[in-house]
């Protein structure tokens, strides 16, 4: 294949922001395992940054403290200005930040379409009479969901599944709902916790051009975990590598892949 | 809108052009439907009133970026309305729109578009775009880019690079400054003028452009729409390729001559609901996709009850026996009327339901040889399936099959106004208003197509049976003699083998031999499943393939393919003596089989001539070894004990009868 002919087609236009999300001096500790100790990295607005590791490094548990899910010994979180000590995920989610999950969590019995109407859940405004009769503000606000969920549906190229069963789809599929809910709440911040785990090389590919495309075209904020160095370094604009917990590293993919405590971490070193 | 039998010769040089065409029915049917397409879930119809005014602006916009008469203008996506649209603006203006393969990768799209001198291109998508991109330094004539769907594009920053919105808007600004302009452009337009230029695929030697007039596509679209009384209440659902001549003939000429209505389904996964949901009156559909089609409702059916599963093919069995003959108004004994009829309400209205088929009333295949088995099923449960003949030269417009004269292995009789007469050699030759006017820029070529009487060579052989029906056997060029200089027709024995869910692939050999051989691949997972079915134990391919018991499950269906050769006195010589089934499967990846997965007769015969001479001197066994290449690239070698069967041949049918 040729290389891309046109400069211009790689320098891209995308605006890098101020920092949108500060993670400032987390420990998390269950018990006497310390999971995270004094990790601080900070995401600018528009970024796609990752987040690798060893196995066990800490890298969910970090996505875990940023939305709330776990909640820091010490140190704080600080999302567009508010800083948080304690937060639930309910509240994250209403700040505009919204996940995907390493083993997919959807509903394997309801349809791709459904799943998807689930994340514009905390936009519904009608009560649970309403809905369930299916009258007044509902009737009018659903209509209005489909479409953004139909949008969403054109977006990841999905349309042939719309009205399958979540749990009848191949693997690199489900991950691509679980993307399509997570986009529907129109979050601010997007976190993806290994989007491309079990993928093949396809299914990757697919999903690294979908990560960037919504990146470019809705301007989400992405903090991605992966494990394919491949991806991360093609993807990625800035990189925080953790270990046993402790960050070691953190910069451009360039300045990460020639820092010789992450080859360290990877290759392991002779003793 | 007058059907076009009524038409007067001063209304047909109002309609000489598409533009035309479509403005005339603009003016008539204003409100009627033009097209459909599926967006966000939604089928959007756009009136032919809203065509118009689309094609309008995007023509005058065009018209601003420079496109001129007799300029070129790509079309490159899925089918869209745009993009159909795009066609109509460019022949407005006196352009030629230039379809092309949407899924063709980069290098392939350079050759036709500098082949084509293209010097617009107007897309779908970013996929396309980038292709173009990738490519452009080599096509200095390409001036703009158009792309319909903006996503992922906004960070491009090429100056030639245009949203076909903006495009649309800057015609309107045109348009509300020059009101006439646009009409005038139309007006300047002729039936002789080239309105479509189609590549050949290319199989011998570079794809080469089929310039086609306006003229010649709408003789033959009037000329299909009459044949089978197609009007303006008849719906098509367009997921071929924009590029391939037959979209061209049903999706654009025949839409525009007769008024129909086209439907664009979501994309190119979506088929299957879309036209559920739409329920088309008019198909066209490639055998595989009938085949493919098959294959899902038989799975389905796996899983079913038991009840359902014991109706389903109890009344399948109804309608095998006497389903075709009620479709083509055949006698037919009362009581599997009755049965029939009881069958329709229970099993086949709701299969062709679930199939999309119920509204179907003309339902077309071609392009590759149906099995039988499969046609029969179709005509079967109530779908009025028909067989054509046609090419890209011919704008698919020579033989078609007349309603109740249906033959599997026939193409139907010449179209009206169509001239087909056959070849000393046994090529087929036509002489029709529907024919192409020039390969572009290769007048030798166009000059070696036709015969001094100026009919077309199509390339195929055929012959016209009893009935005179057409009956392609082969291209001319693979058409062989044997040593008693009977017609040898390797394709089409091939074709019979492979009707065998059985047989995966098959190679004939005869020319210049004393009788017909063949290799057979057989298909591993259909053997595979009638091994273990048996509780036969197998290893692999290779294992599977040497089996006694495979062997004579091959022979039996090598016989019944020799007994209805026996039936057709200019075949009969080509039954076949002698087989084997081969160690390896043919891969297009050792080169056997082109990356379509058509045989390499002459590769094989050669990489295989061991086994070859096998076939003709007698041998039982043969031993062989062969070098693969395996996906990744590696090289291995396979060597096995090839078993060569005789087979048992029938006396032709003359013969017997004397």
């Amino acid at each position: 294949m040729n290389e891309r002919a046109s400069p211009q087609v790689v320098q891209s236009r995308r605006k890098i922001g101020d920092v949108i999300l500060a993670v400032e001096n987390i420990s998390l500790a269950f018990g006497g395992v310390k999971a995270l100790s004094d990790v601080s990295f900070d995401v600018h607005e528009g970024e796609i940054r990752a987040i690798i590791g060893p196995n066990g490094a800490g890298k969910s548990s970090m996505l875990n403290v940023v939305n709330g899910v776990y909640h820091p010994q010490q140190g704080s979180v600080r999302f567009r200005g508010e800083t948080r000590r304690k937060v639930d995920p309910h509240r994250a989610a209403r700040q505009g930040i919204a996940r995907t999950f390493q083993n997919i969590a959807l509903f394997k019995g309801m349809s791709v379409l459904d799943n998807i109407m689930t994340g514009r859940n905390l936009k519904m405004r009608a009560t649970v009479l309403e809905q369930a009769l299916y009258v007044g503000r509902n009737r009018r606000e659903e209509l209005a969901h489909r479409e953004k969920v139909e949008h969403i549906i054109d977006f990841l190229q999905i349309e042939h599944i719309r009205k399958t069963p979540v749990g009848r789809l191949p693997y690199g599929l489900q991950k691509r709902v679980e993307l399509a809910r997570a986009l529907a709440a129109e979050p601010v911040l997007l976190l993806l916790d290994e989007p491309m785990a079990g993928m093949n090389v396809e299914e990757k590919q697919d999903m690294c051009r979908f990560i960037l495309d919504v990146n470019e075209e809705f301007g989400t904020t992405i903090v991605l975990i992966e494990h394919d160095m491949g991806v991360v370094m093609d993807i990625s604009d800035r990189i925080v590598v953790l270990e046993y917990g402790c960050k070691i590293a953190d910069g451009t993919p360039d300045e990460v892949r020639n820092d010789q405590k992450v080859i360290d971490a990877y290759l392991g070193v002779a003793h | 809108m007058t059907t076009t039998s009524e038409m007067g010769p001063s209304e047909k040089a109002l309609t000489d052009t598409f533009p035309k065409l479509l403005l005339a029915h603009a003016r008539a049917r204003p409100r009627a439907i033009a097209m459909r397409e599926k967006d966000l879930g939604i089928w959007q119809a756009w009136s032919w009133a809203e065509v118009a005014h689309h094609v309008r602006h995007l023509a005058c916009g065009l018209k601003a970026l420079g496109l001129t008469r007799g300029d070129h203008l790509a079309v490159i996506g899925d089918n869209r309305p745009q993009l159909y649209c795009a066609m109509s603006a460019a022949q407005a203006l006196g352009a030629v729109a230039v379809p092309l393969y949407q899924d063709a990768v980069a290098d392939e799209m350079a050759y036709i578009l500098d082949n084509a001198e293209v010097r617009f291109a107007v897309v779908e998508d970013q996929e396309q775009v980038d292709k173009l991109l990738e490519i452009k330094d080599r096509l200095p004539k390409l001036a703009a880019i158009i792309y319909e769907d903006p996503r992922g594009l906004r960070i491009y920053a090429q100056p030639y690079l245009h949203a076909y919105a903006n495009v649309q808007a800057l015609g309107a600004k045109l348009h509300e400054a020059h009101p006439a302009l646009f009409d005038r452009e139309v007006q300047q337009g002729r039936g002789e003028d080239v309105a479509i230029m189609l590549y050949t695929s290319g199989t011998t030697g570079k794809p080469k452009g089929v310039c086609h007039t306006h003229a010649a596509l709408i003789a033959a679209a009037r000329g299909g729409c009459e044949f089978d009384r197609l009007g303006p209440g008849d719906e098509v659902l367009s997921y071929l390729p924009m590029a391939w001549v037959g979209d061209n003939l049903f999706s654009y000429a025949q839409a525009l001559t007769a008024g129909f209505t086209i439907n664009c389904p979501e994309s190119g996964d979506t088929v299957v609901t879309d036209m559920r949901e739409i329920g088309p009156t008019y198909y066209f559909a490639p055998p595989r996709v009938f085949e493919n089609l098959l294959t899902q409702v038989m799975i389905r059916m796996e899983d079913a009850g038991r009840v359902k599963r014991a109706l389903f093919h109890y009344f399948l069995g109804v309608a095998r026996r006497c389903g075709s003959d009620i479709l083509d108004g055949k006698p037919v004994k009362l009581t599997d009327r009755l049965l029939y009829r009881m069958g329709d309400l229970l099993v086949y209205g709701p299969l062709r339901n679930v199939l999309g088929m119920s509204r179907i009333r003309v339902a077309y295949t071609a392009g590759a040889a149906i099995g039988p088995d499969l046609f029969r099923f179709y005509r079967s449960i109530g779908l009025n399936l028909k067989q054509f003949y046609g090419s890209t030269e011919t704008c698919a417009y020579v033989c078609l099959q007349r309603d109740g004269q249906i033959k599997y292995d026939c193409v139907g009789a010449p179209a009206p106004a169509v001239e087909v007469k056959i070849a000393e050699d046994g090529e087929v030759l036509v002489k029709s208003a529907a024919m192409f006017k020039a390969y572009y820029r290769r007048p030798d070529a166009t000059a070696e197509a036709f015969d001094p009487q100026g009919y077309f060579r199509t390339g195929d052989a055929g012959f016209f049976d009893r009935d005179g029906q057409l009956k392609i056997i082969d291209r001319a060029r693979d058409l062989g003699k044997l040593a008693n200089a009977a017609l040898f027709a390797p394709n089409y024995i091939e074709n019979k083998l492979k009707f065998f869910q059985y047989v995966k692939e098959a190679v004939a050999f005869g020319s210049g031999q004393p009788y017909v051989a063949a290799f057979i691949n057989i298909d591993l997972g259909a053997v595979g499943n009638w091994a273990e079915r048996r509780g036969l134990a197998y290893a692999g391919y290779t294992d599977l393939a040497g089996k006694d018991e495979v062997y004579a499950l091959i022979q039996d269906c090598v016989e019944k393919v020799n007994a209805e050769l026996a039936s057709d006195p200019m075949l009969a010589d080509s039954q076949i003596h002698r087989f084997l089934v081969l160690h390896k499967e043919l891969d297009p990846d050792d080169d056997e089989l082109t990356r379509t997965r058509k045989v390499r007769r002459g590769f094989i015969a050669e990489k295989y001539a061991l086994l070859v001479e096998a076939l003709y001197s007698g041998a039982q066994r043969c031993n062989i070894e062969t070098e693969v290449r395996f996906e990744d690239g590696r090289r291995g070698r396979i060597s096995a004990a090839v078993e060569i069967r005789d087979v048992k041949t029938f006396p032709a049918a003359e013969r017997r009868a004397a």
